[in-house]
């Protein structure tokens, strides 16, 4: 049987004395989208940020098509050449344009010839509906537009998985849509994700597992149709209540 | 807009009201164009009186003849300012020189000061130790005694040229200012870029070099910009090593004949250069605002 394409086991880590996450397991087999619920610091994004070898763990492994990639020997650059990610934030290079952007990573970390990474990120940006925006630089995108752009970007190396930190968290309601859009095109095409969201229709919508995390451990998961409108947690139904309350369920 | 319920067709609007809009721009623009124009009256009515007034205190002073006579004589300055010229030249040469070797060794200190690999510990602290040392010790110190120290030597290879020696003590003074002021740009690159760039795959030099680094640069060519101005009127300090440079050549034509033309001469062209340089540095930083 093939191993999942990502996989947490007993993941720690700790910020001085503040426990984020405290032993989290976790598996994303391919094709399948995991959603990451949970109030804000409840460690979503950390977990993201440590798959991606963005911070180092203190105790667990986390493995990326069964191979243990929290070793020390392993470097994470190799690592990190495998995953995408998106950001919040977005954090396009302010200093490139939209093409450049798109094709610094295949061109340096991969290597690929210019005409060749060129190409693949003209076609990445039309398929988000940026066509024409190639030469514009990221300042004069709206918000909406500049995070279809991080996600072309992330696209740009072929990734094993994406991982997506609450990539509408930042965007005026009126753009979600789009982003939206974009990441259920992904997962239409097959795309083994792990989504850290706000956006509760969508997790909903999208993905194959919900995970609901709480004080840096997974309290519930399960299927979003159960978590959603059976969830057995009292902080889970809390949660969702809470949600529900601001109009956001 | 017009089919929505409760709101009266636009055209009904401008025919209910006694409004013309254009009228009233050209009015406002009438009232700005006198605001302006009395405000401009203001500034230079005032500034007549201001340097009048300067000029009256100084011109009815009772040394000013002997002061013009010294310090401004039209005939001085024709002889001796093709000769402070050509020091000037001199000067040119050294600070372009000593701009490039500093814009590259600033790099490097800077690099090395935030580099991160523990083996490189010994690098970190010899940045740090060159930083303070250099911009802690005064710039005529360093050239005196690199200018008399090295020759002194008697080292085989060494430069023994005042002009070379001279821009080296000006180059590790001023590498250390600029090395902090790209340290202080590379700094100021938001930490998520770096993270954007390494999940993308990218090596920390290739960060450094393709992400963070242009980023720096462009924040930092305003105060780097600034350490070039002051790096232009230091040049003169290597005088005292012996060169012919401006300052120097005027210091001579003035001692001979006890005048101070040639004195003003030189400082005329180290504005020449320093003025464009500062309203260059204006002009950007007005636009980074922007």
């Amino acid at each position: 049987m093939t191993p999942p394409v990502l996989e947490v086991r007993g993941v720690t880590k700790a910020y001085g004395d503040r426990e984020v996450l405290r032993g989290i397991d976790l598996a994303v087999p391919e094709h399948h989208a995991v959603a990451l619920i949970g109030a804000s610091g409840s460690g979503k994004s950390t977990l993201l940020r440590c798959i991606d070898l963005l911070e180092e763990i203190d105790d667990g492994d986390v493995l990326l098509d069964g191979e243990v990639v929290t070793d020390p020997a392993v470097d994470p650059v190799g690592v990190r050449r495998r995953l995408g990610m998106v950001f919040q934030h977005f954090n396009l290079f302010p200093h490139l344009n939209v093409l450049d952007n798109v094709t610094l990573f295949p061109v340096r970390a991969h290597g690929q010839p210019r005409a060749q990474a060129e190409s693949t990120a003209r076609e990445l940006l039309a398929r988000f509906g940026l066509e024409g925006r190639e030469s514009d630089h990221p300042d004069d995108l709206s918000g909406g537009q500049q995070q279809r752009v991080a996600i072309a970007r992330a696209l740009s190396t072929h990734p094993r998985a994406l991982l997506l930190d609450e990539v509408t968290s930042a965007l005026d309601p009126e753009l979600v849509g789009d982003v939206l859009d974009a990441i259920r095109e992904l997962k239409a095409g097959g795309m083994t994700m792990m989504i850290a969201t706000h956006e509760m229709g969508f997790a909903r919508e999208v993905a194959d597992e919900v995970c609901f995390l709480h004080e840096g451990q997974i309290l519930e998961r399960g299927a979003p149709a159960a978590i959603f409108t059976a969830p057995e947690r009292p902080e889970t139904q809390r949660f969702l209540r809470r949600l529900l309350h601001a109009g956001r369920l | 807009m017009d089919g929505r319920p409760g709101r009266r067709p636009r055209t009904a609007i401008a025919a209910s009201l006694p409004y013309d809009p254009a009228a009233r721009r050209v009015e406002r623009a009438a009232a700005r164009r006198r605001r302006t124009r009395r405000q401009a009256a203001i500034a230079t009515g005032s500034t007549v009186v201001v340097i009048g007034l300067l000029v009256g205190v100084i011109v009815t002073s009772k040394g000013w003849e002997s002061v013009q006579e010294a310090f401004f004589s039209p005939e001085d300055f024709k002889d001796s300012f093709p000769a402070v010229a050509k020091g000037f030249w001199l000067d040119i040469k050294m600070f372009v020189i000593v701009e490039i070797a500093v814009l590259i060794v600033g790099l490097i200190v800077a690099l090395a000061r935030l580099s991160r690999p523990p083996a490189l510990f010994p690098v970190r602290l010899l940045s740090i130790v060159y930083i303070n040392v250099f911009r802690g010790v005064p710039t005529i110190l360093v050239i005196f005694l690199i200018g008399f120290g090295v020759p002194a030597l008697e080292l085989s290879g060494v430069p023994t040229d005042p002009i070379v020696l001279g821009c080296i003590a000006l180059g590790l003074c001023y590498g250390a200012y600029v090395a902090e002021v790209y340290r202080a740009g590379i700094e100021s690159v938001h930490p998520s870029q770096r993270s954007a760039a390494l999940a993308g795959g990218l090596t920390e030099s290739q960060t450094m070099r393709h992400v963070v680094l242009p980023q720096a640069v462009r924040r930092v060519a305003p105060p780097l910009l600034n350490d070039f101005i002051s790096l232009q009127k230091d040049v003169a300090l290597v005088s005292i090593l012996g060169p012919l440079e401006a300052f120097r050549v005027a210091q001579i034509e003035a001692s001979a004949n006890f005048i101070y033309t040639p004195l003003v001469a030189a400082g005329l062209l180290y504005l020449c250069v320093t003025v464009p340089s500062a309203l260059l540095l204006d002009h950007w930083e007005r636009r980074r605002r922007r």
